[in-house]
């Protein structure tokens, strides 16, 4: 069971907005920061949620993450409104990935983003639904 | 390495300003590809890197890198400079292709954060 939470942060994500793509994350990042978070921990959530973050604002037309911080463990959860995940043992593999030209010029579609997600999660659930959206949930141990 | 040390090594044209050249990199990685450069990368790198867009800096202060090399004489645009001077982000751009680059500063013992070439070059992967 978890601990009494701390603190909980919620983001809104625009599809397709390559300007503000990562503010969430970079914003979740300067918070652990602040409240004396170990640097290990920072980097492996940074990296997890910007992303997931990326995903969203690369495939789905919106999404929303949130960030819950108790004494024990970081939670994030980002959950869009998109296309969804037709096969989702084949999107973990690395190197698959069903990025677009456009997607690639912008230095993502090499097929690491939900590998890289797993790998610096402790824990890492999802779930989704074709032609709804995808949901993503990982926790940090602190 | 010091980042006045690689422009030098890349004979870069340093495009931030009030840009502290005495920060040091500890090792580099090279790529356009920003999940690459996330999956692979250590605190306190050198980011090399085609890629001159907003997500290139977004991708350093999620990473934990220290400063950009923008190769092939790249530039990025204004809004790209902007942002990085608010976020003391420093850039440079050199005229060497990627792999030029990456050959100068690996021979001057910037390696990047393959283990087994780290243990060639000794225990802490600069020669």
């Amino acid at each position: 069971m978890a601990a009494d939470n701390i603190l909980t942060q919620q983001y809104l994500i625009k599809g397709w907005d390559f300007t503000r793509a990562g503010e969430a994350s970079c914003d979740v990042k300067n918070t652990l920061k602040q409240i004396g978070i170990s640097q290990d921990v920072i980097r492996r959530v940074a990296i997890a949620s910007y992303e997931a973050e990326m995903n969203v604002v690369m495939y789905a037309r919106k999404g929303k993450m949130k960030c819950e911080i108790d004494t024990i463990r970081i939670k994030i959860t980002i959950e869009d409104e998109g296309p969804g995940i037709k096969d989702i043992n084949l999107a973990m593999q690395e190197g698959f990935s069903t990025a677009t030209p456009e997607m690639r010029e912008m230095g993502f579609g090499a097929g690491m983003g939900l590998p890289n997600i797993k790998r610096n999660s402790d824990s890492f659930h999802i779930s989704s639904v074709v032609g709804r959206g995808t949901k993503l949930e990982m926790l940090f141990h602190l | 390495m010091t980042l006045a040390e690689v422009k030098e090594i890349l004979q870069a044209e340093l495009l931030t300003s009030d840009s502290n050249l005495s920060l040091q990199v500890r090792s580099a990685c090279a790529s356009d590809m920003m999940s690459d450069v996330l999956a692979f990368t250590e605190p306190d790198a050198l980011l090399i890197t085609g890629l001159t867009n907003q997500q290139t800096l977004r991708t350093v202060e999620i990473a934990d890198a220290v400063a950009v090399v923008f190769v092939r004489g790249k530039y990025p645009d204004y809004e790209t400079i902007t942002l990085a001077n608010k976020k003391k982000i420093p850039l440079m751009t050199t005229e060497f292709c990627m792999y030029d680059a990456c050959g100068l500063l690996f021979n001057k013992g910037l390696c990047g954060v393959t283990e087994q070439v780290r243990k060639l070059l000794g225990k802490d992967g600069r020669r």
